[in-house]
């Protein structure tokens, strides 16, 4: 009998083990540093972590509370800039980029800018942060977020970090480097990838105990569905208690 | 007459709140001091001498790491108002916009990273305080600073493109008449007054700052006048056994303040943790128009200066978040 988890912890622990070794990957704020320094600890001992403020190669002790924090370049390869860091993304260094939104479409276009109307906001949100930049220029963008109809949309209300834009072809015609894009959305549901003709989101693998009628009653907008499905296992003992007692033990998470 | 002309593909609906002019900051950097001149005085001091009512105003790094908070405060008592920022903001930006003195804001991002969005900065916008705001991306603003600081009116760049960043921005997407791409243009911004905190500088304005550099370089260079803050004054001698360490020299450098503590409830690196529990009381209070109004007021307003803040915070306090001491 495994350990009882959050849904949080979920999404963490599914978010980690997306993270591929020898590689570097463009961390956002939030949940993107729980699964960065959960899988540098598990899975991806050799990940490089990159902050936008200028932290690269950061050994994750302690959980970063602000993407420029001094944990962000802790026992660090280096301590640069952020016009370093987003133009090493520009000429395509980066591989991977994890972000969170309120707000995704069938495209895996973000909105963390506005709900409603720009000029007069039901809500005002941060804006885009690093998150256009890593949309733009990584070659594989990771979104972590919860999944609910409200934020899975037919319509975002304010397109901040470009998916797919409009469908195949969208990317490159408005000047977007080739080969770019979204590649996986994690949430509290099931891990969701792209359609490559399409460039539709497609349900990949279901998190354990969800049905696909969950997903579709949860996802605003017609989901794809792949010919076979895979299941995501609960996180492992392992996986919590490192997330736990090692990523965040002051619980600011959580 | 060649027939030729750069096709413009997309397009920023919102005005330029701060149009690139190369050639104002070119003149304004010809009038400055490059004499190695004491330039050391308080916050007060400072903003009496170099900021005014309407003025574009930026600050570095953000809220909670290396910010210069004794500086925002003091500008907030100091009663003057209708500023323009560039907003890369947390904690810095959260007092600005309670304090209700800014007017429009190029913005990136507002908010409080892991404890969620700026409740000021919703009340700010939402009531429509705050009169524009304009969209860009983290990358776009520090490009923006970095064009100035170039001597140019733009720089190109890949960020924005086929998004409402854009939409919402005063950028240009343009076909490069080298690749035949579009790509998207960032005017150059151009502060009147930058702020920056820094660990140590000289009094001759000559800065160093330990661990990352975030975009300190470009706004330093982009700012006509610049106001920086320190937490130590070290001798020259200090700056040039090691220049390869300074990141912004004092020919940029208009003001210089002894701040220790100067990013307080914010980290600096090597020194010190941010207060976390002074952070989330803050937080806490800001969630609501009254409890932001009686923070201003005590840990702001009510206070004459930097020293009254550091002896009501107490040493006790301050010592716990420092690195080798309590934290």
């Amino acid at each position: 009998m495994s350990m009882a988890y959050s849904p949080k912890e979920l999404l963490i622990c599914l978010g980690a083990r997306l993270v591929e070794d020898h590689t570097m990957a463009f961390i956002g704020t939030g949940i993107p540093m729980l699964a960065a320094s959960l899988a540098q600890k598990i899975y991806a001992p050799n990940l490089v972590p990159v902050f936008e403020f200028g932290g690269v190669g950061a050994v994750l002790e302690k959980l970063p509370l602000a993407v420029g924090d001094m944990r962000t370049f802790n026992k660090a390869l280096q301590a640069s800039s952020i016009c370093d860091i987003m133009e090493t993304a520009q000429r395509g260094f980066i591989e991977y980029g994890f972000i969170g939104g309120a707000q995704i479409d069938m495209y895996g276009n973000l909105n963390t800018t506005v709900i409603g109307d720009h000029a007069k906001p039901k809500v005002r949100m941060p804006g885009s942060g690093g998150a256009n930049d890593i949309g733009s220029s990584i070659w594989r963008t990771i979104a972590i977020m919860p999944h609910d109809t409200r934020r899975f949309v037919e319509k975002i209300d304010f397109l901040t970090t470009p998916g797919f834009l409009s469908g195949p072809g969208a990317r490159e015609a408005a000047g977007l480097p080739a080969g770019t894009g979204p590649y996986r959305v994690v949430t509290s549901l099931a891990t969701l990838g792209y359609d490559e003709a399409t460039c539709r989101m497609k349900l990949l693998a279901l998190n354990p105990g969800v049905t696909v009628e969950q997903v579709r009653q949860n996802t605003g907008f017609e989901l794809l569905i792949a010919d076979t499905l895979e299941e995501n296992h609960p996180p492992t003992d392992e996986e919590l208690r490192v997330l736990r007692e090692d990523v965040d033990p002051d619980k600011l998470y959580r | 007459m060649s027939e030729k002309v750069v096709r413009i593909v997309d397009e920023g609906l919102l005005p330029l709140i701060k149009p690139p002019d190369p050639e104002d900051l070119r003149a304004a950097n010809r009038q400055r001091d490059k004499g190695l001149v004491d330039k050391r005085m308080s916050e007060d001091e400072a903003i009496a001498r170099f900021v005014a009512d309407g003025m574009y105003i930026g600050f570095e790094l953000y809220g909670s790491v290396r910010c210069p908070m004794s500086l925002v405060r003091a500008l907030i008592r100091s009663g003057k108002t209708h500023f323009d920022l560039a907003g890369q903001g947390v904690h810095e930006a959260d007092l600005l916009l309670a304090a209700g003195i800014i007017e429009r804001i190029d913005c990136t991002y507002i908010g409080q990273e892991v404890y969620g969005v700026s409740a000021p900065l919703r009340r700010a916008v939402e009531s429509g305080q705050v009169k524009q705001v304009v969209e860009w991306s983290n990358g776009a603003i520090t490009w923006r600073f970095k064009a100035a600081a170039m001597g140019l009116p733009f720089i190109p760049t890949y960020s924005m493109l086929g998004s409402d960043t854009l939409k919402y921005s005063s950028a240009v997407a343009i076909e490069d008449p080298f690749t035949k791409r579009p790509i998207c243009l960032l005017p150059a911004l151009t502060l009147d007054v930058g702020f920056i905190h820094v660990n140590r500088a000289d009094k001759f304005g000559n800065c160093q700052v330990d661990g990352i550099s975030g975009f300190a370089l470009e706004m330093a260079r982009a700012s006509k006048k610049l106001i920086v803050s320190t937490e130590e004054i070290v001798d020259s001698e200090v700056i040039r056994a090691k220049p390869h360490l300074t990141v912004i020299p004092w020919y940029n450098v208009d003001a210089v303040v002894h701040a220790p503590f100067g990013s307080w409830p914010g980290e600096m690196s090597g020194m010190y943790e941010r207060d976390e529990e002074h952070y989330r009381m803050f937080i806490d209070a800001s969630q609501k128009a009254e409890s932001t109004d009686a923070y201003m007021k005590e840990w702001v307003r009510d206070l004459p200066d930097h020293q009254a803040l550091l002896e009501k915070i107490g040493r006790e306090r301050l010592d716990a978040i420092v690195i080798g001491k309590g934290a």
